[in-house]
């Protein structure tokens, strides 16, 4: 039991030792908090799919009152915005790739003729495809518009379709990103903190200065993780507050397993920056290494494009990835509530993970020379 | 014309940078003066004593804050190319690109210099041949020994012949073989071209081989003069003394450093002490504190004149960076006796780094309570083997016992009996002195009110501020704080890897006063350094060279096996080294 209480306060001495360290800097204290605040902020705001203003163009070659009617319930949404107005089809290639609107709408001049004997009326819409996402949402709404336009005049379809989404009542993608950031955006601070905390001491000199104190490897790992996780759940925290107080994002499910989520994410993440950091022989490789993989972590979380779609292999590689389960994590116990069974499956690679990187950077400590 | 003028004219020159507490100081503090052509001028003085500073400036590289510089008859602030056309600089560390071989990095400078191509072949064969380098042309820069990297510095900055040359420390961190070599290629060039050289350094000897030396110190110009000049400022104070059979030559030399007021200063020199008495010392106090040892006179060196300007200079304000040494009975020793018998065993120690063999077959013990010296020059594999007996790196084969533990079983048991002071401060610079201590208390395993207890003691007996961030401390104290951590566990061996380079030789008289204090309190010091002279403080010294144990024994014992009985450590140490090449290549030619 002594030995345990000796083990123990020798961890807690480093534990100590790297939180005064951390704390001491000036510049450092910003960092923990200031990119936390200001890129949740950030990405609340600015990163969305919700197509809010589409320009386009038209070219109204049937100038009669049908056409006119049709136009303004374009107009009438809101979204639609006008920005030109085409004399003739040469035009719509020039508009469109410039990048000036969106879309082009096409009214053929027998339109009104067509519709007035009852035939079907087609209108040609061209769109930018060089964003498939906003091309795509822009026919959703065209679509829907011309679908009231029909309706309207009486001309019934056979099917219709109500939808209703759950979790996001809305569907809008500022509840599926910014839960999502709450992993996200403390993922690359605890993975570079925990990156240049052996590196660092490496490059200082002062690691050999700690490896010749009766600390084993173990107690190094320990006193170097907790802290990094620490740090690493404290973001997490400021962005959570962000997302439910200030976006006002209702939270379905239970904080506990939230943090227990959260706790097991970033063990793993520190994991891996541990590993990285026990490589590297200085900081310039560690912050080398550490965004090296920090972008297809992101790419590959299943955060934007759903993981389901990607090629089988990568979809397996997906597995050592602790920021997919941590995104699945998050986003399943925020918005939809899922208890601790429903996601219990995310937490298996996450420990597998945190089990392998972590024992290799203790080993690595005393086995990387210089 | 340019014959008859001054090379350098310098008049009231001072540069000022931020300190590491942000506080301005003065590098260069107002120097005025004029080094004639065709001569070899030296600048010695401690680090820090603004000399690289100046060669900066003379080169153009460096913009002076005030004064006026002229090079060669040119100002410098008027057109630094015209006299960087003019001039060679040789930096301190040289910028070989490690990647290519001796000769692409000779054309590289040939071409940066736009030597002509006829005038090429002629002058490369020169340096080559005067380097001794002309067998490894093909060889990356990089896998030259320092000895030879600097060399090759050398050979690249002459590619062609300047007006002057300025070499900034050219033997820093050279063993005194390639250091003697080197000297060797600079007064032949100076005999054969009749260059002009400026060259700075903090070797003595090598000082009092130039015509002219100007001694420098915290940004000022202390002397100047011809060496024989200068060291008759030390006439009539010189003296040495045989200590009583049984005591250490150290122990009495602390005794005189420690007062200040009679002796200048004392270094432990074959087994006697050599030292300076104050001008107007009293001669019955002097005649108490030597306690009836007879002092005889003793011919003035370079090296007295030297550290008896640098006292004068440095007494009058108390210096800050050079903390006062510390008397033994303020040092606590290890906790509890532990036996006898040998507290360091080494057998057939062997390291090999892929198929490099930085250690082989290296066998020794320490004695409890003795001051341990590993003695040779960089790349000699005295790191590697120090490296292993702190338990920093595993052996490839071999037995490593260290305070009666095995070291390859039990490291954190035998890690918890020494203390390590790094080369280099490694303690958390931003963290302040106690939090330092306070971190290594815990590290260590000391807890609570005991930890506590312990750090404020050592902080007392180390003299230390307990609030000051370890990182703004000046080197000294830097040092002692490095040491205080290292002795917070009460360790039975201190381990120093070359504690003593890059201070200056005031501070290295108060740390090894600290070290014979330590050993006076029965802790065992091994100590690692590449200054020769310092091995006479220890009880015993093991040199190595090219990762073999060449000679081990008492300083006296090493000297005598030399054969140079009474001669300085450097030319024992040379003889030593040349002895055991000789014979390798003789081995190696019957094979």
């Amino acid at each position: 039991m002594e030995s345990v209480i000796a083990n123990i306060a020798q961890i807690v001495a480093l534990c100590r030792k790297e939180i005064i360290a951390l704390l001491k800097d000036p510049a450092n204290r910003v960092i923990l908090i200031g990119p936390a605040l200001i890129q949740s902020m950030l990405f609340g705001y600015a990163a969305t799919f919700d197509l809010k203003q589409v320009p386009y163009a038209v070219l109204d070659q049937s100038h009669s009152a049908a056409s006119t009617k049709f136009l303004a319930k374009l107009d009438g949404t809101g979204i639609f915005q006008r920005e030109a107005t085409l004399t003739n089809a040469n035009q719509i290639a020039h508009v469109i790739e410039e990048g000036r609107v969106l879309m082009a709408v096409s009214i053929p001049a027998d339109f009104a003729e067509r519709l007035a004997s009852n035939r079907q009326a087609p209108v040609q819409v061209i769109l930018d495809g060089r964003n498939s996402t906003t091309a795509g949402a822009a026919a959703g709404y065209i679509n829907s518009v011309t679908a009231g336009f029909n309706r309207e005049r009486g001309a019934a379809a056979p099917v219709t379709v109500v939808r209703r989404a759950w979790f996001n009542p809305n569907l809008d993608s500022r509840w599926q990103i910014m839960p999502a950031m709450v992993a996200t955006l403390s993922m690359l601070q605890t993975l570079l903190l925990a990156a240049l905390s052996v590196a660092r001491e490496r490059e200082q000199g002062t690691f050999d200065q700690l490896l010749v104190t009766p600390l084993t490897p173990l107690q190094i790992l320990v006193g170097k993780a907790v802290p990094s996780v620490l740090v690493g759940v404290l973001q997490s925290t400021i962005v959570l507050l962000i997302v439910r107080f200030w976006f006002e994002i209702p939270m379905a499910g239970s904080l506990w397993l939230f943090y227990l989520g959260l706790f097991g994410f970033t063990g793993a993440s520190v994991g891996i920056g541990m590993s990285i950091s026990a490589l590297s022989l200085n900081m310039q490789q560690a912050m080398l290494y550490t965004f090296l993989v920090i972008m297809p972590f992101t790419l590959l979380s299943g955060l934007i494009t759903p993981v389901r779609n990607m090629p089988e292999v990568l979809q397996i590689l997906t597995y050592a990835n602790p920021l997919r389960f941590g995104v699945d994590l998050v986003r399943r116990v925020y918005l939809e509530g899922a208890g601790l069974f429903d996601v219990a499956h995310d937490f298996v690679p996450l420990v597998v993970v945190a089990a392998l990187t972590l024992p290799l950077a203790a080993w690595l400590f005393r086995h990387r020379l210089a | 014309m340019t014959e008859a003028r001054s090379s350098v004219v310098i008049e009231e020159l001072c540069k000022r940078f931020d300190g590491p507490d942000g506080e301005p100081f003065a590098a260069v503090n107002g120097i005025s003066l004029t080094i004639e052509p065709g001569t070899l001028t030296a600048f010695v003085g401690p680090d820090g004593a603004g000399k690289t500073t100046l060669m900066r400036m003379m080169a153009g590289l460096l913009q002076p804050d005030s004064g006026s510089l002229h090079v060669l008859g040119i100002d410098l602030n008027e057109d630094p190319q015209a006299v960087q056309n003019r001039i060679s600089y040789m930096p301190q560390r040289f910028g070989l690109y490690e990647d290519l071989s001796v000769q692409e990095n000779l054309d590289l400078y040939a071409d940066l210099h736009g030597v002509p191509q006829d005038v090429r072949q002629e002058r490369f064969a020169r340096l080559l041949h005067m380097t001794d380098l002309a067998r490894f042309t093909d060889r990356p820069a990089g896998k030259l020994s320092g000895g030879m990297k600097q060399k090759l510095g050398l050979a690249c900055t002459l590619v062609r012949v300047p007006d002057l040359l300025l070499l900034d420390e050219p033997s820093v961190g050279v063993d005194p073989l390639s250091r003697r070599d080197l000297w060797e290629i600079i007064e032949q060039l100076i005999e054969d071209e009749g260059l002009s050289v400026i060259v700075s350094t903090t070797y003595m000897d090598e000082a009092g081989r130039c015509d002219h030396v100007f001694v420098l110190n915290r940004g000022t110009l202390l002397a100047e003069g011809t060496p024989d000049a200068l060291r008759r400022r030390a006439h009539g104070l010189t003296y040495m003394v045989t200590p009583r059979d049984g005591v250490p030559a150290r122990d009495l030399q602390a005794r005189l450093i420690d007062a200040p007021d009679l002796v200048v200063d004392a270094v432990p020199a074959g087994g006697q002490v050599h030292f300076i008495r104050q001008p107007e010392s009293d001669e019955t106090r002097l005649k108490d504190l030597l306690s009836d040892c007879e002092p005889q006179r003793r011919e003035e060196e370079l090296e007295d004149a030297f550290m008896l300007l640098l006292h004068q200079h440095d007494a009058p304000d108390e210096d800050a960076t050079t903390p006062p040494p510390l008397a033994s009975q303020d040092v606590a020793g290890p906790a509890a006796e532990h036996g006898d018998g040998p507290v360091i065993f080494v057998r057939d120690l062997v390291r090999r780094f892929g198929d490099f063999t930085a250690v082989a077959n290296t066998s020794f013990d320490v004695q409890r309570g003795e001051i341990f010296g590993l003695l040779g020059p960089n790349g000699a594999g005295k790191t590697t083997t120090f490296r292993m007996l702190c338990g920093l790196l595993p052996a490839s084969s071999g037995e490593l016992q260290v305070a009666g533990v095995n070291l390859r079983t039990a490291r954190s048991a035998a890690r918890a009996r020494i203390g390590y002071v790094a080369q280099k401060f490694a303690l958390y610079s931003n963290l302040s002195v106690y939090e330092n201590l306070d971190f290594f208390g815990g590290a260590y395993g000391l807890r609570g009110s005991k930890r506590r207890k312990r750090v404020d003691e050592i902080i007392q007996q180390f003299d230390l501020d307990p609030s000051a961030q370890s990182g703004n401390l000046p080197l000294g104290y830097k040092q002692r704080l490095a040491m205080a951590a290292g002795l917070l566990h009460e360790p039975e061996i201190l381990f120093l890897d070359e504690p003593t380079s890059g201070i200056d030789p005031l501070a290295r008289r108060a740390f090894w006063r600290t070290i014979t204090a330590l050993s006076q309190a029965g802790v065992t010091v091994v100590v690692t350094t590449h200054f020769m002279e310092e091995a006479e403080y220890c009880d015993r010294i093991a040199i190595q060279d090219a990762g073999r144990l060449l000679a081990i024994g008492t300083p006296r014992q090493v000297r005598e096996e030399s054969g140079l009985d009474g001669g300085h450590m450097n030319e024992a140490f040379i003889a030593i080294v040349e002895k055991a090449r000789a014979e390798e290549g003789q081995a190696r030619e019957a094979a």
